[in-house]
């Protein structure tokens, strides 16, 4: 069934509005960001404001492009997409250009191409495509895991780059999971061992341990209210942890405290078992997993730390989680960073005014750290406008994903959400200093063709679904 | 198809207004609440440069040049913005091993990795024109245009001072000064410190993440310009104190030569000393350390540091107290019979008047004017007529500092009445205890500057200026009212005149004058000798005159130390610096006697000094 329509009428100008607002304002700022005396011209080519004009104009090209396309080409090609980016990705594994020790460019003379910036928009069309299919079944784990798999396969791959910033931004669909219906104690898992994770580095892990052992044990005394079960559960552990801990510590020498936890938890597991299938007690069951998943998460967070994790990222988490200060080693590019945003005071330096920026303080002042040049000479109120404008598109692109008949471009409309979200959040929040430096771009803003065209593609293929809305039902 | 799951956009929404109100108030912490965001900005990108001005230049009397500047270059470093650079090309131009460089870096380092420290000092104009090409090859460096002193003769270093580095304990005290800074130590250089040092400018640049420097910040509206220190009329004639210097080369002592109608001190030398030339720049710790060890002390000033027994040459002030006690009279007439009691004294007529017993030395003359004034039957006791007699003393400036600009002078030695009421005991002291005191010898020091002060106050017959080195500060800037101030002595200057007599017949009386050897042909000196006994070695020489007799122009104290009596080294020196100053040149008359003290090489001795601590 489909009616035919106007799409210029039927499509989100707000959006679009909003869009052309951003990307103006990014020129502007890469102008200010990297400007130069020599070459004051801001179509100058030959500088990276001329050179992003070039990006504007073709990624609006590429706009009306996508928006002239029929929308079920995106239906029917959404798996070749997504294929050919996979394919892409591991391409740029081995034919990749390594730029810091990292493989994700390919390089044709004067022109560079980021595969992840694309996959995002293809692994988003393959999600909803997938989901489209199966909705009302991610309480199933034979859809949670392809749809996980889905995701997690771009991620890995740009995890193997490494590219730790588009692998962050892959898992944020996991939030288009929960918005179709994916339990919520996945998510709240996920919080957990979030929490769990930078306590594992914060403080000692046996009295992480123990701490959340005893809460375990209240939380057990809180839902059955039976003093009996309690201080039986309790003494079976103390018991078989204490003649553990003594047998390690006389005999058998290597076992190590941790470990002694870990058994001793299993061991009485045993007798917890007994008693959950006697009496069907199943949020004693949940506690104890949690509680079992906990230890073991806690142990591998430590291992993987210590052992996996290279001295360099170890500092950047330290130096993020504030248990160190160097303003001159790692710390360089986010102390600069706050520096600049923070002397920019409430209204700003002043256009081209910012000392920070003019004088290059900051690295990657055009690209990841954009919002440094905002900050500095626009000040607290330019700030604002730009987290305002960001809020304001995120929201009404909710609000469009929501209006949506199609299930189709309501995921993908989520999926759009998620992606910028994260990368707004990431982006702005390591220049502000609450995140680790993970170099993902601002969306529309920061400097570069491979981001602008991939959020451009992101953006316009659920504003062309959105001005169709109404043409198809499925 | 009903939509179950649709409440969950709250969440997501919800989730994402957190976010961004979080992103909002972390914002409006840095940007707003603190503002040492805005400092560290400025940090990174404004290079403050000090501007350090001229120091000021230092004249003698007749407008002859004394102390000028030359100029140096300090390489300066901000070890937080070196970079990469070709270390051995660097060490090459400036002539250094890669091991100073390290060194050198490290305690910049040490110091302050943001704030600029100096990496080399007073490096040479030629190492400095070669370097400065290169400069952009060595980011974090930069040249410090400096100055130093040079002097226009070797001489007059105890009375110029020096400059040097302001040390850390400084520093801590003035926060004006900061590492590096130069500060004038001794003499006329830290007398006037303020006056010299002129203002600081700074000159304010931005500079990029290389530390190049991106044009004046501001347009230079924030900038401030280096005021140039004043310049100094110093009291000294160069001429003077050039001869003075020669005529005391190879002889331990010193000479003291005062206007006496201003204060002003025409030369102060102080033997052994040393060109000031040794001390500027990079050769000045070495130089200092050589100068330290010397056991000869050329950097200790024998003119305001060391106390002697002032010997005879005392004998006319205890004249003029006891014409003033009205204890004796010019007249009065004392016997002498090669001595007085325990003090010895030489063959001469006797008895004499005051004239005669000072032309003539007597030792006799004074103890017994000394017992007079000390039993005076005014007072009830000695301790009272002691104390009366210190009181004059005080009035010329003895026993304490004589304030003048050298803040290390000494105040000498005059004990007051206790003193000696704890050793004889309070009521039953005697002249007889202290009579030593009459001929200047026991327990008094005087430095050569009082005893040249004293000169003068005689030579103005009552009156003195207390003793100053600088006549003018800049182009008529006046000098501190202290020394403007004329201090009235209370002796009726009737009395000085009687006084003088003596001390003109010591040098042009006939037999028995014990100073003919300073007489000069057409102009009247007054002096007199001294002895000063000293238990290292040798009398020490003494001579004080002034001269001419009338409307004198110049009071002189000299000190030879080791030399034997008074008349034989010292007064001679005095008659030379008298005639040099008055006639600008030597007569032929006197030649003989300006060879023989240039020849003259005393430092062989042991120098003895009694020194204060």
């Amino acid at each position: 069934m489909k009616r035919s329509i106007n799409i210029w009428q039927g499509i989100d100008k707000i959006s679009i509005l909003l869009f052309l607002v951003l990307v103006i304002m990014g020129w502007f700022n890469i102008y200010a960001a990297v400007y130069n005396e020599d070459h004051k011209g801001i179509f100058d080519l030959s500088q990276r404001y001329g050179k992003q004009f070039i990006w504007i104009l073709a990624s609006l090209v590429l706009a009306v492009f996508i928006v002239i396309i029929d929308t079920r080409f995106y239906f029917f090609f959404a798996w070749l997409i997504y294929g050919g980016l996979i394919f892409l990705l591991m391409l740029v594994l081995i034919l990749g250009k390594d730029i810091n020790g990292a493989r994700s460019w390919f390089e044709f003379g004067q022109v560079s191409f980021q595969p992840s910036e694309f996959a995002k928009f293809g692994t988003a069309l393959v999600l909803a495509d997938f989901l489209n299919k199966r909705r009302h079944e991610l309480t199933k784990l034979k859809v949670i895991i392809p749809s996980a798999a889905i995701i997690l396969l771009p991620a890995i791959l740009t995890a193997l780059q490494p590219d730790l910033g588009s692998t962050v931004v892959f898992f944020s669909f996991f939030v288009v999971l929960y918005r179709e219906g994916m339990s919520p104690f996945i998510f709240v898992s996920g919080l957990l061992m979030l929490v769990l994770f930078f306590f594992t580095l914060l403080i000692n892990d046996i009295y992480l341990e123990i701490g959340i052992i005893v809460i375990a044990f209240l939380l057990t005394w809180l839902v059955t209210r039976k003093w009996k079960v309690f201080v039986t559960g309790l003494g079976i552990f103390l018991f078989i942890s204490g003649a553990l801990y003594v047998l390690d510590h006389f005999v058998i020498n290597s076992l190590g405290n941790k470990l002694v936890i870990l058994l001793s938890l299993i061991l009485s597991g045993i007798a917890f078992a007994y008693y959950i299938y006697q009496k069907k007690a199943i949020s004693v069951l949940i506690i104890y997993l949690f509680l079992l998943g906990s230890i073991i998460y806690i142990d591998s967070v430590d291992y993987g730390y210590s052992h996996l994790l290279k001295p360099h990222q170890r500092e950047r988490v330290e130096i993020m989680l504030g248990f160190k200060s160097d303003p001159h080693g790692t710390g360089y590019n986010v102390n600069q960073s706050m520096i600049s945003i923070g002397s920019g005071g409430m209204t700003g330096k002043g256009y081209l005014q910012g000392t920070q920026t003019k004088f290059k303080f900051v690295p990657a002042q055009s690209t990841d750290f954009i919002f440094c040049t905002i900050g500095e000479e626009w000040g607290f109120l330019g700030s604002v406008t730009v987290v305002g404008l960001y809020l304001f598109l995120l929201l009404r692109l909710i609000m469009l994903a929501e209006r949506q008949r199609s299930v189709f471009s309501r995921i993908y409309g989520y999926g759009v959400v998620s992606i910028l979200f994260t990368h707004f959040f990431i982006n702005i929040g390591m220049a502000i200093g609450l995140v680790p430096v993970i170099g993902i771009p601002l969306p529309f803003l920061s400097y570069g063709g491979s981001s602008l065209w991939g959020f451009t593609i992101l953006l316009f293929i659920f504003l062309r679904l959105d001005a169709s809305r109404t043409e198809y039902l499925v | 198809m009903k939509d179950i799951y649709v409440n969950r956009k709250y969440v997501i929404i919800g989730l994402i207004i957190v976010v961004s109100l979080i992103l909002i108030i972390k914002m409006f912490v840095i940007q707003v609440v603190e503002d040492t965001y805005r400092m560290s900005a400025d940090n990174n990108v404004l290079r403050y440069v000090t501007q350090y001005p001229a120091r000021g230049l230092i004249y003698d009397r007749n407008g002859k040049l004394v102390v000028f500047n030359q100029a140096a270059y300090d390489l300066m470093v901000i070890p937080a913005q070196t970079g990469k650079m070709d270390t051995s090309l660097f060490c090459s131009d400036l002539g250094i091993t890669k091991a100073i460089l390290k060194e050198k870096m490290k305690s910049a380092v040490t110091y302050s990795r943001r704030a600029p420290s100096v990496f080399l000092k007073q490096i040479s104009a030629e190492t400095y024109a070669k370097f400065q090409e290169k400069m952009f090859m060595y980011p974090g460096f930069y040249v410090q245009p400096r100055t130093l002193r040079k002097y226009s003769r070797p001489v007059a270093a105890h009375l110029l001072g020096y400059v040097s580095e302001a040390d850390e304990s400084l520093i801590r005290q003035d926060p004006y000064y900061k590492p590096g800074d130069y500060i004038g130590k001794l003499g006329i250089e830290e007398a006037y410190e303020k006056e010299l040092r002129g203002t600081r400018g700074v000159k304010i640049f931005m500079v990029d993440v290389y530390s190049r420097i991106k044009g004046s910040y501001a347009e230079g509206d924030m900038d401030t310009l280096a005021v140039q220190g004043r310049d100094i009329i110093s009291a000294i004639d160069l001429d003077l104190q050039e001869y003075g210097e020669r005529l005391m080369q190879n002889k331990t002592g010193s000479i003291v030569a005062i206007e006496p109608g201003t204060g002003e001190i025409l030369a102060l030398v102080s033997s052994p000393n040393y060109d000031p030339g040794l001390l500027v720049g990079r050769i000045r710790s070495e130089n200092f350390t050589g100068l330290q060890a010397d056991t000869l002390l050329p950097l200790f000033n024998r003119a305001f540091m060391a106390s002697y027994p002032p010997g005879s040459t005392f004998k006319p002030i205890n004249g003029l107290i006891a014409l003033q006690e009205k204890v004796i009279y010019p007249s009065t007439r004392f016997g002498c019979d090669n001595g007085y009691l325990f003090v010895a004294c030489h063959s001469h007529s006797s008895p004499l008047d005051l004239e005669g017993a000072i032309m003539n030395s007597c030792n006799s003359y004074f103890c017994q004017t000394y017992r007079r004034i000390l039993e005076n039957p005014r007072y009830a006791s000695v301790s009272e007529a002691y104390g009366k007699w210190k009181s004059y003393l005080d009035e010329f400036g003895f026993g304490k500092k004589l304030g003048s600009e050298f803040v290390n002078e000494l105040p000498g030695l005059i004990p007051p009445p206790s003193y000696f009421e704890r050793f004889y005991g309070k009521n039953t002291w005697k002249a007889l205890n202290v009579i030593s005191l009459a001929i200047g010898q026991g327990e008094i020091g005087t430095t050569p500057m009082q005893m040249a002060n004293m000169t003068a106050a005689i030579a103005n017959r009552g009156y003195f200026y207390t003793p100053h080195i600088v006549k003018s500060i800049g182009s008529g800037g006046r000098i501190d009212s202290a020394f403007t101030t004329r201090h009235k002595i209370s002796i009726d200057s009737v009395n000085f005149e009687s006084v003088i007599n003596g001390m003109e017949a010591a040098v042009n009386g006939g037999a028995g004058a014990t100073a003919r050897i300073a007489a000069l042909q057409d102009i009247i000196v007054c002096g007199k000798t001294g002895t000063a006994e000293n238990p290292h070695g040798e009398d020490h020489s003494v001579f004080i005159a002034f001269a001419p007799r009338d409307n004198p122009k110049i009071a002189i104290a000299v000190y030879v130390e080791n030399a034997g009596f008074g008349a034989t080294y010292a007064a001679p020196v005095a008659s030379l610096i008298i005639e040099k100053y008055l006639k600008g040149e030597i007569s032929e008359a006197n030649k003989w006697q300006e060879q023989r003290i240039l020849e003259l090489n005393l430092i062989n001795k042991l120098p003895a000094i009694e020194t204060e601590h």
